[in-house]
């Protein structure tokens, strides 16, 4: 292997610069001590982050995003684990088309399901509706999980399930106590991977979320447009350290890499 | 088990799936689609007439025109940046020590988990008039003038790479991963150059990483609605903002259709293509 250069652990540096100077910036800015957009220059302040708790909009729009993105990938989850162990382990007719159906959001971009979504949605009279937002999400979100499960399906032995089989055990039985635990990893995975993309997707939210049924994503967006100021800066912090948070945990069981790996 | 109870069991697991997409994605799709075949009227709203005016008017107004030349250049412009400075990092980054790798695998890929509307907030604080860009520029003498760079092609250009790069370093570090080092350390042993062993064994192993990134990077800044909106705003609309403005401002939603219909041609177009190219010129690769 051959040793890097100077020049290319400068280029490294200046790279990991500008991906974080935008982030580092964020940070910097919610932590001003000013009542407008400035760097906190006359020391830290946390003024910002309690009048967090002074704007109930945004603390909403949290949990509705949170609650939404559980429903969502739940559901993603119960459609794309028997699809996945059907594609995985059976071959039979139109299981390609199946799957490529099942995969095809990946290739839609955010925008145009938004717009199908509000047109149809308000043509069946469900605009606006958290059902309807939370079906949309499923849709967008099932084709991370399905990959997962996919992954970890494909490939494995029946030879246990078979042992467990002939032993009298019922086809449930098998599969709760041996075929889920053998794809385990993936399926949680594809769940928090799921969850995630729900819960940043701001695109498709736009067109689909009511004021009632506002996503924080949405909310922050429209936040943005009319006014910069500190408060969006130190919500944003928080979702920040959360997000750290969560990614030091995926990181550890699964690795970032295998995640994101044809994600997009 | 007799053999059609086996036949059976594949459908009634996907069953489930297919019944809420075709539901849920293909009926939305369709009414997207049959709704860009009407007309729209100022006072009256959607027609029930067919037609391919809307059509026409996207392809054929310079007013249009002008957005799609101008989401093309951008996403253009953004694959060759991302090429340029992510191919660079992915070979760094599989060159590190495994425990640097690890550290800065997570730098480079964890903003991916934040936000979009996040990303883009960190960098029109450093554009605004007031911004960081403006006491940097001070600094350095270059005369008291704010810099903005907020509406601007630069600024949407620059915040568009930050967002999108990282897709890029995970596809060549991918296929870097896949590369036999001893390959490498063969055409150095022979009397290659470092920079002949790069060119001529490294970069080609690495093309099919540089290919599909290429192809999510384009992809996505085509139909990239938060970052150009919020530093492009209404002043230099891409695609997807034009439509979101025909959707939710102008009310018209046929030619709102219209333009989302082509939006999505576009990308499975690109998508599918690449895919030919690929199995194509990759095949010795791939197998």
């Amino acid at each position: 292997m051959q040793k890097l250069g100077l020049t290319a652990l400068i280029f490294h540096a200046i790279f990991v610069i500008f991906i974080l100077a935008p982030l580092v910036m964020v940070v910097a800015v919610s932590f001003t001590d000013k009542g407008y957009l400035s760097l906190p220059t006359d020391g830290l302040s946390l003024r910002w982050f309690y009048a967090i708790l002074d704007n109930p909009d945004f603390i909403d729009a949290f949990w509705m995003s949170l609650w939404l993105a559980f429903i969502s990938a739940s559901i993603a989850v119960i459609i794309s684990v028997p699809a996945a162990l059907a594609i995985a382990r059976h071959k039979f007719p139109g299981r390609d088309t199946i799957s490529a159906f099942l995969l095809s959001p990946l290739m839609i971009p955010h925008l145009v399901l938004g717009v199908a979504f509000l047109q149809f949605y308000s043509s069946i009279g469900l605009g606006g509706s958290f059902f309807g937002l939370a079906a949309a999400h499923v849709i967008l979100i099932t084709p991370y999980s399905l990959r997962l499960a996919l992954a970890s399906a494909t490939g494995l032995s029946t030879d246990a399930e078979n042992a467990a089989l002939t032993l009298g055990a019922s086809k449930f039985t098998v599969f709760r106590r041996i075929t889920l635990p053998l794809i385990l990893p993936g399926v949680a995975g594809g769940w928090i991977l799921a969850f995630i993309t729900s819960f940043d997707e701001l695109t498709m939210s736009v067109f689909v979320a009511s004021p009632a049924t506002q996503t924080l994503p949405v909310k922050m967006y429209h936040h943005i447009t009319q006014t910069i100021d500190p408060l969006i800066a130190s919500i944003s912090t928080v979702l920040i350290v959360l997000t750290f948070i969560v990614m030091l945990i995926l990181d550890r069981f699964y690795g970032l890499d295998k995640i994101f790996i044809g994600k997009g | 088990m007799s053999t059609s109870q086996v036949k059976k069991v594949p459908y009634l697991l996907t069953t489930p799936g297919v019944l809420f997409f075709a539901l849920l994605l293909g009926a939305p799709m369709v009414m997207t689609f049959l709704l860009s075949l009407h007309s729209y009227d100022f006072n009256t709203g959607i027609q029930t007439d067919w037609t391919i005016a809307n059509y026409i008017e996207v392809l054929g107004d310079p007013y249009f025109q002008k957005i799609f030349a101008r989401t093309f250049g951008l996403s253009l412009l953004v694959t060759v940046i991302c090429i340029l400075i992510g191919v660079p990092e992915a070979y760094v980054l599989s060159r590190l020590s495994s425990k640097w790798r690890s550290i800065f695998l997570l730098i480079v890929l964890g903003p991916l988990l934040i936000s979009v509307v996040v990303r883009t907030l960190g960098w029109a604080l450093f554009f605004g008039g007031n911004g960081v860009l403006t006491m940097i520029s001070q600094a350095l003498g270059f005369g008291d003038e704010p810099v903005s760079l907020m509406f601007t092609f630069t600024g949407m250009t620059i915040a568009l790479v930050h967002v999108l790069v990282p897709f890029m370093v995970i596809s060549v570090w991918a296929s870097l991963q896949k590369i036999d080092p001893q390959s490498e350390d063969a055409g150095l042993s022979l009397g290659a150059s470092k920079m002949t062993v790069l060119r001529r064994i490294t970069l080609p192993q690495a093309m099919p990483g540089i290919l599909s990134g290429s192809i999510i990077v384009f992809a996505l800044t085509a139909s990239a609605f938060a970052t150009p909106a919020i530093i492009g705003g209404r002043r230099l609309k891409v695609v997807a903002t034009a439509a979101y403005d025909e959707y939710l401002s102008t009310l018209n939603w046929p030619l709102g259709a219209a333009i989302a219909v082509i939006l999505l041609l576009a990308n499975i177009l690109i998508i599918v293509s690449y895919n030919k190219v690929i199995e194509r010129r990759f095949a010795n690769i791939f197998e």
